[in-house]
């Protein structure tokens, strides 16, 4: 058998003869004249293209736009006509006025489907990913609770079960293990990993560009997942951020808290750890964090593996300390008593990219700042820690006056820049006040307005 | 009766199932071709060389054309001044220079990327300084309107207090970006389908640029992923280009833009900076206000000269200014030509009066409300008018509306007629606790150093008429088949507002039959002609009176029918429950129908309706504009982070006047919906251009629309108990744009909230949108310095 195997609303499909960059949404439009699933903005970022993509790990909304056609392979599919009209949330999203242009209510749609199959509670974060521009949300969360009332339907529960049994497909690079992968990396060492593609995909959609020999690292199981041991969490490379969420929130709730921000639903089911730090970028979220709590980056390369500490990792502006052909096999976080607290500034709170984010990571002993690790991004060419701020909160006491007499040293740290996002001034400003926010916090003090009600 | 009923969107069942089709959804023959637009990387310059052999030479390309190939072909609304592709000369950064055509939507993009172009760069005009340093403007020179006397208001007043606001545009973000799809048909015509709000004037600049009759072009619209205003225009270019594409290669031709080319090419909400000084006595009554609008309107004219008229109408909002001078320059820049979205220049209008208000209670050391009140104006209803009021005997049973003695007049002089913001507004204070809430509110600031919480109450008075007073008027076309099921259709769009729905209802109740009897259908250029845009919140109140003409003239001439065959008269002939009701005898509806079909008496007529009593000159500003006034009003709850600036909105009340709804459900939609739209605008969503003119913010990862989570936690919205003393369409209110309005209750809050960190010696002075940033340095400034 060649080609890529997937069930589609319920029946087997086998795609051949595509370029491994088409992306489900396209192919669905325009191959399969599937046109309830539309094409919003081809970034992923407002969700009317959301289809439910279900495998033994369960079933999750993700973005169709951004979404290659070999990530599906062995995978169940779900489109809005996949549900016939019979899903309660349907029947909910008219008798609530859930939908005006009716645009964006395909993909409403398939996320609240896919929170109800997996009974999310929490609507305001699950649906953080769909954007709709004419009812003011408060209709369609009146229909999500009202939907959540009503039991998943069993022929959609037995459809996303009904995961079908697949062999590798001709033709398109989807290593099954960390060995394979390497296999393929050192015999294309130019070529392009995707995992999540939540940013690759935009270098196609966007960008137009062309990627030359392409891996999907989706079946990598063996880099996938999360071990506590007693001295380490130790995170594959290709943990989603939605399987990392609930299982550092024991540890570092305040990391979960940030994970909870990070893109949307549909984002943070495909985006994955590894992903976040090997892109290099200077704004995403989870380098900050793991810089701050100390972990350590593990790289492969062939048979040759090596770890440095992940600050270590990022040189400069698109420059990681990455050879050809290496790639990021796991991130491990050292335990220890939880400290951390991350504070992303955005002009949107839900699914939006950090102006700045600040991780705090302070430890004081009898009243002294024993030790601090404070990382931010947005704030340099690459996630950077605070160097002259820790040092001038180490050895001194845990009060107002020491940190009044650290932000200073924020200048010496950092010269942030301008952009869409805030200016420079704004940057330095926040990140200054940012480290008071975490003392005062410590302090006992009301700091968190989305702990405030009216 | 349908009428009033809170029934679904008619679509709704097709909404959610993935059924409902817009433009790029329409299964298209083999062989259509995709097109797309080179654009301009400069914001000023004179074409030098256009190097398009590798867009040529791209795979699939099938045809690329330049302005030299096509001429003129005008895409302006206004002002003939829009070639499609530009002639010579690039004016902003986004505009179209050549037009790709392909064998496919992808690559066509991919091609259009592979142009060389040329340019003798300009200076470009950004600023609003740039412009008038330059006289960079449409129109000779500033509208200046005025009534009573400023310098004797000022000399009277107890405090002159000087300020500037300055506020951005908004993209409209509508989910569905701009489509058009046309498909040549013999000799020549063309049928478009378009995803517009104004499918007359995608006919006619079709019919222009082809220089074809306008006959000989169709335009279909059967529903758009939403408008707001910024559907009313921009369209234009996609269909044109389209018709171009299709007459060149003979074969059906699609477009639509990607999001990123879409937040690029298209216009937005018009940014505005407005100057005001004003002079109020002890009470902040304002005895003298003189504001100046600056708007930096973009390259072209496009609807600017009206949109800056609507925020000049709207400067008084709900308050009696005596004397006051408002001078509107519209300034001519190098970037997107700033187009209609909803409200369309009101609501930046409306913000300067109350950002006024804010002001002079901050001066004054009053609460803002009690300001707000004690310049509403007089309380006022129009004498009765209606059955039983008249004179039995004379010529008039209902008299014309008389005023009552001292009603009040608008700068522009019309009289406010009805005033309900007092017995409203009063209603909300109650409802929303208010009082209650800002003493509770003073009590938390004082015990929370970092956070900060701030409550506003502001109303709404919203003019209903398109200024442009001939365009007031619509027309239906209404068909009764033998079968008793009935064709509607009408000029109005539906864009998901419920137009279609509310318009539907009212057919039904005509007949007196369910909703299901009735088929809607799309809008068709060929159906009903000369149709003005679904915009001005007008299309119920003018589309909902051409159906209902055209339901009464068929309805009539069954009854007339039936009358005669019953031997009575057509008054006593009555149409309810899907039954007709004659002589004592009862027919079903299909019944009646068919006795009148073949009684060969005709069951199809068009209907048609003028707003009545607009009378409306602009350049003086005096007249009557408005048929009449939509009210609300909007208590807004807000908390900030004086550290970073963060901010949320924590509880809305809204009550909001939509005299007696057409549907409720869908009337309390456009108020949700518009409230958090309007919060939007003036909150997260920031256009940032750069120094050279490039828009920064062109995408959803960049450009951030109001999320679910930014939906107010407690939200009430109600509608207020009222019928509309004007004669409108079963006594409702035009709905879809004043609530957009009661977003101004968030920045008012903001600047409350803000206002807790300082003294009161300090104006808040927070422009729009109140970004995270924007609140940070107002707070900075209270707390004089760094915190």
């Amino acid at each position: 058998m060649t080609g890529i195997h997937f069930v589609l609303n319920g029946a087997a499909v086998t795609v051949t003869g595509q370029p491994p960059t088409r992306t489900l949404l396209d192919w669905l439009r325009e191959d399969r004249g599937l046109k309830g699933t539309k094409e919003g903005c081809n970034e992923g970022d407002c969700g009317a293209c959301t289809v439910m993509v279900s495998d033994a790990r369960g079933s999750r909304a993700v973005n169709a736009c951004i979404l290659f056609l070999p990530q599906l392979h062995g995978k169940v599919v779900h489109t809005v006509e996949g549900l016939k009209g019979q899903h309660p949330v349907q029947a909910a999203m008219v008798a609530e006025h859930g939908s005006q242009c009716g645009f964006c209510t395909p993909g409403f749609i398939m996320s609240m489907a896919t929170g109800h199959l997996n009974g999310v509670t929490d609507h305001d974060t699950h649906l953080a990913g769909n954007l709709c521009r004419c009812t003011g949300y408060a209709p369609i969360v009146r229909a999500a609770e009202s939907a959540s009332r009503e039991a998943v339907p069993e022929w959609l529960k037995s459809e996303v079960s009904a995961v079908p049994v697949v062999g590798p497909p001709e033709g398109v690079a989807l290593p099954r293990s960390s060995d394979e992968l390497a296999a393929w990396y050192a015999a294309h060492p130019d070529g392009r990993l995707i995992a999540g593609a939540t940013d690759v995909g935009l270098w196609v959609t966007k960008q137009l560009r062309d990627l030359g020999p392409v891996a999907f690292l989706a079946g990598v199981e063996d880099m996938r997942g999360i071990e506590v041991t007693e001295d380490a969490i130790h995170i594959g490379a290709v943990t989603t951020i939605a399987e990392l969420l609930p299982a550092v929130a024991p540890h570092h709730p305040g990391l979960a808290a940030m994970l909870r921000r990070y893109g949307s639903a549909q984002v943070r089911e495909a985006a994955t750890i590894g992903g976040n730090i090997a892109n290099g970028s200077p704004i995403g979220d989870s380098p900050p964090a793991l810089i701050a709590l100390g972990a350590t980056l593990y790289l492969r390369k062939g048979d040759a593996r090596r770890s440095l500490p992940l600050e270590d990792f990022f040189l400069d502006y698109g420059k990681q300390d990455r050879e050809p052909g290496e790639f990021v096999e796991a991130v491990s976080i050292p335990r220890q008593p939880d400290r951390l607290k991350c504070y992303k500034i955005s002009k949107r709170f839900d699914q939006d990219i950090s102006a700045l984010l600040g991780c705090f990571n302070v430890t004081v002993e009898g009243g002294q700042v024993s030790a601090a690790r404070i990382a931010y991004g947005g704030m340099a060419g690459i996630p950077k820690r605070a160097a002259a701020v820790e040092a001038a909160l180490v050895g001194q006491p845990w009060t107002e006056a020491t940190i009044t007499a650290a932000l200073p040293a924020f200048a010496r740290d950092f010269t942030p820049m301008s952009d869409m996002r805030a200016s420079a001034g704004y940057r330095l400003e926040a990140a200054q006040n940012l480290l008071l926010r975490y003392f005062l916090e410590d302090q006992g003090l009301a700091t968190n307005v989305l702990e405030v009600s009216a | 009766m349908s009428v009033h009923k809170p029934l679904p969107h008619d679509a709704a069942p097709l909404h959610v199932t993935g059924e409902a089709r817009y433009v790029d959804d329409i299964p298209t023959p083999s062989g259509t071709l995709h097109l797309a637009f080179g654009l301009s990387s400069v914001a000023h310059g004179e074409i030098t060389a256009m190097e398009l052999s590798a867009v040529r030479a791209a795979p699939g390309v099938v045809a690329v054309l330049t302005g030299d190939d096509i001429g003129h072909a005008d895409c302006s609304p206004s002002n003939n001044d829009e070639p499609l592709l530009a002639l010579g000369m690039v004016h902003y950064i986004g505009q179209p220079v050549f037009l790709v055509i392909a064998n496919s939507h992808l690559n066509a993009r991919k091609a259009a990327r592979l142009g060389k172009i040329t340019y003798a760069e300009k200076p470009a005009i950004l600023t609003v300084e740039q412009a008038l340093a330059a006289n960079s403007r449409f129109e000779d020179a500033p509208r200046i309107w005025a009534r009573g006397n400023l310098p004797d208001g000022f000399a009277k007043a107890a405090k002159v207090i000087e300020g500037r606001l300055e506020m951005g545009g908004q993209e409209h973000f509508y989910l569905e970006g701009q489509a058009a799809l046309v498909q040549p048909q013999e000799g020549g015509d063309m049928h478009v389908t378009s995803s517009t709000q104004h499918p007359t004037e995608i006919q006619h600049k079709v019919a222009h640029a082809l220089h074809l009759p306008m006959h000989a072009v169709r335009v279909e619209t059967r529903r758009m992923g939403g408008g707001f205003g910024g559907k009313e225009s921009q369209g234009n270019h996609l269909a044109v280009a389209c018709a171009l594409a299709a007459r060149l290669t003979g074969k059906p031709c699609k477009m639509r833009y990607d999001r990123d080319d879409d937040m690029v090419v298209t216009g937005k909400r018009h940014d505005f900076r407005i100057d005001y000084t004003v002079g109020v006595d002890a009470e902040g009554r304002l005895l003298a206000v003189d504001f100046i609008h600056y708007t930096r309107a973009g390259w072209s004219m496009d609807l600017t000269l009206p949109v800056a008229d609507r925020a000049m109408l709207h400067a008084d909002n709900a308050y009696w200014l005596p004397n006051i001078r408002i001078e509107s320059h519209r300034l001519r820049t190098n970037m997107c030509s700033a187009t209609a979205y909803r409200g369309f220049g009101g609501p930046q209008g409306m913000l300067g009066i109350e950002r006024v208000m804010d002001h002079v209670a901050s001066v004054l050391g009053k609460d803002a409300l009690e300001v707000r009140k004690a310049n509403f104006y007089r309380a006022s209803t129009p004498a009765k008018a209606g059955p039983g009021t008249g004179k039995r005997f004379s010529a008039e049973h209902s008299p014309k509306t008389v005023a009552a003695p001292g009603i009040q007049t608008t700068p522009y002089g019309q009289e406010v007629e009805d005033f309900i913001l007092h017995e409203l507004v009063a209603q909300l204070e109650k409802s929303s606790d208010y009082a209650a809430r800002k003493a509770k509110i003073a009590e938390w600031n004082a015990a929370n150093p970092v956070l900060k919480k701030g409550i506003a109450l502001t109303p709404v008075k919203f003019g209903i008429s398109f200024t442009l007073t001939h365009l007031n008027q619509a027309g239906a076309l209404v068909h009764v088949y033998q079968d008793g099921s009935i064709h509607l259709n009408h000029g109005g769009t539906e864009m998901g507002q419920g137009l279609f729905q509310k318009v539907a209802q009212v057919a039904a109740s005509a007949f007196g039959v369910p909703l299901e009897a009735v088929k809607i259908t799309a809008t068709d250029t060929a159906k009903v002609p000369n149709t003005s845009a679904t915009a001005a919140s007008s299309g119920s109140d003018l589309n909902g009176m051409a159906v209902k003409a055209a339901c009464d003239t068929i309805r009539d001439r069954i009854a007339e029918h039936l009358a005669e065959r019953h031997q009575t008269t057509a008054d006593k002939v009555t149409f309810a429950e899907g039954r007709v009701s004659v002589g004592g005898s009862e027919l079903t509806f299909a019944e009646a129908a068919m006795s009148a079909y073949t009684a060969r008496v005709s069951l199809s007529s068009t209907g048609y309706y003028a707003t009545p009593k607009l009378a409306w000159d602009r350049i003086a500003g005096q007249g009557r504009p408005f048929f009449y006034f939509a009210y609300g009003a909007a208590c807004a709850e807000v908390v900030i982070d004086t550290l970073t600036g963060e901010n949320r909105i924590l509880r809305v009340d809204i009550l909001h006047d939509a005299g007696t709804s057409l549907n409720p459900a869908l009337d309390k939609g456009q108020v949700e919906g518009g409230f958090v739209q309007g919060a939007g605008w003036l909150t997260t969503e920031e256009l940032v251009w750069d120094d050279k003119g490039r828009l920064r913010t062109h995408a959803p990862s960049t450009y951030k629309i109001p999320a679910c989570g930014d939906r107010p936690r407690v939200f009430n919205v109600d509608l207020w108990v009222g019928a509309n003393p004007e004669d409108t369409i079963h006594k409702s209110k035009a709905v879809g744009e004043p609530p957009f309005m009661h977003g101004i209750a968030v920045l008012m809050a903001l600047s409350d909230a803000v206002a807790a960190c300082g003294d009161g010696s300090t104006y808040v002075n927070l422009d729009a949108p109140a970004t995270a940033e924007r609140i940070l340095g107002a707070v900075r400034r209270q707390r004089g310095g760094y915190v």
